[in-house]
């Protein structure tokens, strides 16, 4: 069982919480093209190895943005949206 | 060398010392009329549907690990076409078909055993999603049908049906042709026919870079040098993702772990596949006897080759409330596997980015019972350069135009 770091509650069981999108993926701005606008919507990076993503803690409700390495699972850190 | 009862006389008498192994460990050539890169069931079916189908023999699979060492040796092995749309059942029964002559067509005995597969149900809710998805099925033409209670408890018969049972019985879907394989078979078989026909099958070969050259891809850089190709396929799960951003080509693909589960052999005490919409929880026994066990992904998206506690718990609370019997039961092995899980839970075949590049990719948790199909598509893409009509629906365009093929909606697939 893995322990991941909220912002707001402190260290909580990885059960607690859900993962939502990868962060960094800054809305289009004017008018993006179809293509444009479905690369917003669904393509993603999924790196292998050091990786910042928006989870939802879910106890408490709030989005943050947590950075974690996908090969080996370590937390490296995790900060407030707001 | 042909495996037959004259083959097997022979070598008794000769002492079993003309055996030779199923494929060559073949060294990378300079050039290639087309690499497929990922040596797993999808790509070395693909090797083997270029050689056999077109013709096309200057082929090289690379494989970064050995031939069976990825997910194609560590899933759950059911073979199934129990899918909601069109689309759909005409990939994954095309699949199905030709796993039905698949230990005569490769001369490898692929142990498939088509025991059936029920999906149960335990709401009423639940038993008009299985009319309709069986009556979906009917009209795509494959064996399915709705199963009432009575049939399917005869079907499972230590399931838990007494008084304290969480999720009874209360009937279901069921294909009949569904079943299992000997997964690492489907690969070595694949393997050695691939072989035989020319194809170099090479291990140990990682891919770290693509070529292209004025919008068409001429090589891969590998860790065992630069190989020359005009045709590249990436059949590689997990992995796809990380090789098509070496071509600036970025997929709507997250990566998760999916875990098994083997028991300990005991009796024969389950001669189908089952799955339980209410635990999410699936198992089969094998012809040693353990069962083989799975069920939903790992919640955290992962690279890495492992499973968490969550998930393991999940599975096995399941099925211990579908057969509290296997309680005292020991579990042999548990391990993990990198899935590539695609928004409307369906694959991804064909073109992207450069001329020349074609993926089959994305088929998430549900990848092995696909095997034969996607080798015929991938294959039908790198020699003719189009789509196959059944790969068409499933091409990376239909997240920009909307077309998506949702089966999670569809058929409540569990991602």
């Amino acid at each position: 069982m893995q322990t991941f770091p909220c912002p707001f509650c402190g260290p909580r069981d990885e059960t607690e919480f859900h993962f939502a999108v990868e962060a960094d993926h800054p809305r289009p701005e004017n008018t993006p093209s179809d293509v444009e606008w479905a690369a917003y919507l669904y393509t993603v990076d999924a790196p292998q190895g050091p990786a910042r993503e928006i989870w939802l803690h879910i106890p408490c409700g709030e989005y943050f943005v947590m950075s974690r390495n996908t090969r080996t699972r370590d937390v490296t850190g995790s900060e407030a949206l707001r | 060398m042909k495996y037959s009862a004259v083959t097997l006389a022979r070598e008794a008498v000769r002492g079993q010392r003309g055996w030779r192994p199923a494929w060559v460990k073949a060294k990378p050539k300079d050039a290639y009329d087309a690499i497929i890169v990922g040596g797993g069931g999808h790509g070395l079916a693909t090797a083997y549907c270029l050689a056999k189908t077109h013709g096309l023999t200057r082929v090289a699979v690379l494989e970064k690990g050995w031939i069976g060492g990825g997910n194609t040796g560590r899933n759950t092995t059911v073979i199934r076409s129990n899918y909601f749309y069109p689309e759909s059942v005409a990939l994954y029964d095309l699949a199905l078909r030709l796993y039905e002559g698949l230990s005569k067509e490769l001369n490898y005995n692929i142990m498939l055993s088509q025991r059936g597969m029920l999906i149960a149900a335990h709401t009423p809710a639940q038993m008009e999603i299985c009319n309709r998805i069986a009556n979906a099925m009917q009209l795509n033409g494959v064996d399915g049908r709705l199963m009432e209670a009575e049939e399917a408890a005869a079907k499972v018969p230590l399931a838990n049906q007494g008084a304290q049972a969480r999720y009874k019985l209360m009937g279901g879907i069921w294909q009949g042709r569904a079943g299992v394989a000997r997964h690492d078979a489907v690969a070595w078989g694949y393997a050695r026919a691939a072989s035989a026909l020319g194809v170099d099958i090479i291990e140990g070969c990682e891919v770290s870079d693509i070529r292209v050259e004025a919008g068409r891809v001429t090589g891969v850089e590998t860790d065992l040098g630069p190989i020359r190709t005009n045709r590249l396929g990436l059949a590689a799960a997990g992995a796809t993702p990380g090789l098509a951003a070496k071509v600036g080509v970025r997929l709507p693909i997250h990566t998760y772990a999916l875990q098994a589960f083997v028991s300990e052999p005991i009796k024969p005490i389950l001669n189908t596949v089952l799955l339980y919409l209410g635990t999410g929880t699936y198992l089969s026994q094998s012809d040693k006897g353990e069962l083989v066990i799975g069920g939903g992904l790992d919640r955290v998206p992962t690279h890495g080759q492992k499973g968490n506690l969550p998930a393991q718990e999940e599975v096995l609370s399941g099925l211990l409330e579908m057969f509290p019997s296997f309680g005292q039961l020991k579990l042999l092995r548990q391990w993990g596997g990198v899935v590539d899980v695609v928004p409307d839970s369906s694959p991804i075949l064909g073109p992207a980015g450069p001329d020349g590049l074609y993926l089959n990719c994305g088929w998430g948790t549900g990848g092995f019972k696909a095997i034969p199909a996607g080798g015929t598509l991938l294959a039908h893409m790198l020699a003719t350069g189009a789509h196959h009509p059944i790969s068409k629906p499933f091409d990376l365009d239909r997240f920009r135009t909307g077309r998506l093929i949702d089966e999670a909606a569809g058929s409540g697939i569990a991602h």
